[in-house]
């Protein structure tokens, strides 16, 4: 069994403590059961179970810091990860940025477990997988999907008497529906921690619909046009932007918001004045570990309020250079929006693309935040407020500091995941002028 | 897709280090030793194709497998970390009433080993209720007792640390000396103890090492806000330590002065050079979009051969099992029947897994297959993909193409791409007169950044330095270079590929694939070739 308990955890890392004679020591216990199955071409294709437990040592002989791991529990175990770490920090080289480890903290537990999600089974997920091939297999469409749950813990000491335990878990479905003739293709993807909110049997409609409407696409010129991004769409251009909200890269002249003749662009207007972004672990929507790896606690920390940059991310290195308070890495982003739906905001649209994905999103140029990637799995213009017919998809040359400073509309809020970033974000569908489409794609 | 950045993972803290699929953290001296004697892993071996094949298995493959990864990260005047690890396991493969089963464990005892092999029979048998149609393997001859190890010289494990963190801190005050002011660098070692045997008869040891150095120079010019950087122009390789040799026979001087490597690097001239390029990016003028006569440096062109080329012929690709995750395939099986027009008749590209020092290279593959080479596309035309043992019959082969591969003893091994690369023209021909014909052009060196989209088609590629072509001469350099292509159209637009003398590698550490995601390192080779009237856009923005 690789979930601990926190009694079973704090006996393990007493020990690890009592055992290093370093100046300091922090240990950290991981264990996680991780559940999957994949299908394509309509039927299972793979499907597993992984479980691990890991502990980790880090000790500190003055500034040298080793750091050992080991997924044994034992008595001989433990001393001997705990010796091997220290040996490591003899050996190491003076690290000028070392900072000592976090003080004991009163860390704000946040509801990271859901006992559905924890209970999920091998039948469960053929389950997930038959209610998605069965209604595709019915409609001459094809499924390629993945469905991946897990339940895990993380618990940590130091010898400065701080400690922490916490259970987590979490969902997420991805399915890639296409016709059967290659020419249509839909997407659907869902994040969530409780999986008594899921529904395979409706989410697949919406690929569904998506794959057999986007056959027939026609080309458009590309250009700059007002878009929808729905909130999938946009996670990989703000995960992106996000990466650079930090204090030393932008001090040191390295980022978007490093200001002309030195320093950081925090209390200036980037964005337009309806954005506005939150870092906030205890969201009911994005619930994440109150802390981050290095034990620091996470609070609700403001990033963007009203289009000015309100707070960049402060390591504790930087944070004591500067003489500034410092800030945990965030496990969350969540961006404010409105009332509307997706389909409320294609309503109201005169003209403009409808982008159901993104994907395969690299930066171009840092200094602008300048993203390159394309749409997929449903690009459909909107004419006076109506889907009219699916279009070819597009490659974009576009920055995300640039994008939100063209808002019309921020829709509804909702919970998603990027491909590439371990972020969860809340994000309303956006409607955005002059988006910028520099190439068609030939790919369905 | 490829991992985008390693150099921002790098700077591995205590959380990172329990990041999969780096495994356990040990003592650098635990690299060098503590190999699993090869009867120990034969005594396990047999004790799992036993017990599956006592359990009902129809086949069983076992990889007993140990897998070392060394990171030294450096920034500026300082060592940020060093991560030593280590990750040892068995994993089980079987076909069961014609289904696969697979079963991992890292309890190396020969009843341990048993038990995975009796629940992957399990699994195999459960999923048979619902398997539309049997697994069909390519036969594959038992080959008895063999070994392979890669042809190394150094084992970069037997290195010690202090003197490659001595390295890169001297190669990091180079740059820093030489106009760059900011630097960040790391020396990343790999090697893969795999042990192979199957009840065809195999059980084959192999030993294969790879190595990558990496650095990251930055400019900033703080009264304009600007900043630049240049990446390294190494390669990751399938060589050990002394890829660092940095030997002079193997370095290029290209028309515009830059130096390029081949077999060996020199990492403290690529940074002197490096923090020189970054300092000029930051006045160099802006490209003028529209078409251009590209001239691709092998230290591009092998990002756009894996992306545009590499992929799309990846079988399981073509077939959509990928669909959902890395995308499909443009080119459908029935262009390889209707001899599809890949690229132009200078156009022959290669799969191998034979070549010597690159990342690909092994003597068989995860499924036991002695590896090969062949051809993808000849003379222009696509005339073959890249399969594995269960998908050969699916297009009419007899035998696996020998490029299967699992990231881990305990990930399921798959179809992953084989090395990839561009032939060298038959016809003699330097850079020098491949660029004095080029009246309106752009030399590109390195790889900057790349987008392609899921079926192939459309991609854009930037890269590290670009040079402006004007009347045959190399002039100055240039900044906010993208090209945008469409694959066929591209490979199509070629003109001349330089002779052998030009050939060289680069590749990729961390090609991911599957779900849940594995990654693969290979290989691509070219010559610098010659691409006419391609799509360049310009890349600068204003943030006002």
């Amino acid at each position: 069994m690789s979930i601990f308990t926190e009694a079973q955890s704090k006996a393990i890392l007493d020990k690890v403590i009592a055992l290093s004679k370093a100046d300091q020591c922090t240990a950290q216990l991981k264990g996680s059961i991780d559940g999957n199955v994949r299908f394509a071409l309509n039927n299972v294709s793979t499907s597993g179970i992984v479980s691990n437990v890991d502990l980790a040592v880090e000790v500190a002989f003055g500034r040298r810091v080793g750091v050992a791991t080991i997924n044994a529990f034992d008595d001989a175990s433990l001393e001997r990860v705990v010796r091997r770490a220290e040996d490591l920090a003899r050996l190491a080289p003076e690290n000028p940025e070392f900072v000592p480890a976090v003080e004991k903290q009163a860390y704000r537990p946040s509801p990271t477990f859901s006992s559905a999600t924890a209970a999920i089974t091998p039948e469960y997920r053929a389950q997930v997988a038959a209610d998605s091939i069965n209604p595709c297999k019915a409609t001459k469409l094809v499924a390629a999907g993945f469905l991946q749950d897990g339940q895990s813990f993380v618990a940590f000491a130091n010898s400065k008497g701080n400690f922490g335990y916490q259970q987590a878990t979490g969902v997420d479905y991805t399915c890639t529906v296409r016709t059967d003739d290659g020419r249509g293709s839909g997407w659907v993807g869902r994040n969530l921690q409780d999986s008594s909110a899921f529904n395979t049997g409706a989410d697949i409609q919406t690929a569904m619909r998506k794959a057999s409407a986007s056959a027939d696409a026609k080309a458009l010129e590309p250009g700059k046009y007002t878009v929808i991004l729905e909130p999938a769409a946009a996670a990989g251009l703000l995960a992106f932007m996000f990466n650079d909200f930090d204090a030393r890269r932008a001090d040191e002249g390295r980022s978007f918001l490093s200001k002309k003749g030195g320093g950081n662009k925090v209390g200036e207007q980037v964005y337009d004045a309806q954005v506005n972004f939150t870092a906030d672990p205890w969201h009911p929507d994005a619930v994440v570990m109150p802390w981050d790896d290095d034990g620091l606690p996470r609070e609700k920390l403001p990033l963007v309020a009203g289009g000015k940059v309100a707070n960049l991310q402060y390591s504790r290195f930087w944070a004591q250079k500067q003489g500034k308070k410092a800030n945990a890495d965030i496990g969350n982003l969540i961006m404010a929006g409105g009332t509307k739906s997706t389909a409320e905001l294609i309503r109201g649209t005169a003209k403009g693309i409808l982008v159901t994905r993104t994907w395969y999103i690299r930066m171009v140029d840092p200094q602008t935040v300048l993203l390159t990637g394309l749409t997929r799995d449903g690009t459909f213009y909107i004419e006076n407020g109506q889907i009219k017919y699916p279009l070819k998809n597009f490659r974009f040359n576009e920055s995300p500091v640039i994008m939100l400073n063209n808002i019309d509309e921020l829709g509804k809020p909702v919970r998603v995941k990027g491909d590439e970033s371990d972020l969860i974000m809340v994000l309303p569908p956006m409607k955005i002028r002059d988006f910028t489409f520099t190439s068609l794609s030939d790919a369905v | 897709m490829l991992r985008r950045d390693f150099l921002s993972l790098s700077g591995a803290g205590l959380g990172a280090v329990l990041m999969p699929p780096f495994a356990r953290a040990v003592a650098a001296e635990a690299l060098v030793d503590g190999a699993v004697p090869v009867e120990v892993k034969r005594r396990l071996a047999d004790a799992a194709l036993a017990a599956a094949t006592g359990a009902g298995a129809t086949y069983c493959d076992v990889r007993v497998g140990r897998y070392l990864r060394q990171f030294v990260v450096t920034r500026d005047a300082h060592v940020e970390n060093v991560v030593n690890t280590e990750s040892t396991g068995a994993g089980i493969r079987v076909i069961a009433g014609g289904a696969w089963g697979f079963a991992a464990t890292n309890d190396l005892t020969t009843d341990g080993v048993a038990a995975a092999a009796r629940q992957a029979t399990a699994i195999a048998k459960a999923n048979a209720k619902n398997q539309t149609a049997p697994v069909q393997l390519a036969p594959t001859p038992g080959v008895g007792v063999q070994s392979w190890r890669a042809p190394i010289r150094t084992s970069a494990m037997s290195v010690p640390v202090k003197d490659k963190a001595a390295l890169l801190l001297d190669v990091n005050a180079a740059a820093l000396a030489n106009g760059g002011d900011f630097v960040n660098s790391v020396l990343f070692s790999v090697n893969e103890q795999k042990y192979f045997a199957s009840t065809d008869g195999s059980y084959i040891d192999q030993d294969i090492h790879r190595i990558w150095p990496l650095m990251r120079v930055t400019a900033v010019d703080k009264a304009s806000g600007k900043f630049r950087t240049r990446s390294e122009l190494s390669a990751p390789v399938g060589l050990g330590y002394e890829y660092l040799d940095g030997n002079k026979a193997d370095q290029t001087v290209l028309p515009n002065g830059v130096v390029v490597f081949g077999k060996s690097y020199d990492m403290k001239a690529d940074a002197i050079a490096a923090a020189r390029q970054a300092r000029a990016k930051l006045t160099a003028p802006s490209v003028k979009p529209g078409k251009y006569d590209l001239v691709l440096d092998p230290s591009h062109t092998w990002l756009t051969i894996h992306e545009s080329v590499g992929h799309p012929t990846e079988l399981d690709r073509v077939l959509g099992y990928e669909a959902n995750y890395a995308g499909t395939s443009f080119a459908t099986l029935d262009k390889r029947r209707d001899k599809f027009r890949w690229g132009s008749d200078k156009v022959t590209i290669v799969a191998d897994k034979l070549q010597p020092g690159s990342l690909g290279a092994v003597g068989y593959d995860d499924e036991g297959v002695a590896t090969k080479r062949w051809d993808l596309i000849k003379d222009g035309i696509l005339v073959d993909y890249q399969v594995i043992r269960d998908q050969a019959h699916i297009i009419g082969k007899t035998a696996s193409d020998g490029c299967c591969y699992a990231d881990s003893w305990s990930s399921v091994q798959f179809q992953r791409m084989a090395n990839v690369s561009l032939q060298p023209g038959k016809a003699r021909l330097s850079v020098p007169d491949m660029v004095k014909d080029v009246e309106n052009g752009i030399y590109i060196v390195g790889d900057g950044s790349f987008s392609i989209d899921q079926q192939r088609y459309n991609a854009q590629f930037g890269g590290q330095l670009f040079y402006e072509i004007k009347n045959g001469k190399v002039g100055q350099q240039i900044e906010d270079v993208a090209y945008q292509i469409r694959t066929p159209e591209f490979w199509n637009a070629c003109v001349a590929v330089c002779d052998e003398r030009d050939y060289r590698l680069g590749g990729s550490f961390f090609d991911g694939k599957g779900q849940p995601a594995q990654v693969s390192a290979v290989s691509h080779g070219s010559s610098t070739a010659r691409f006419n009237g391609i799509n360049v856009i310009s890349t600068a923005r204003s943030l006002g």
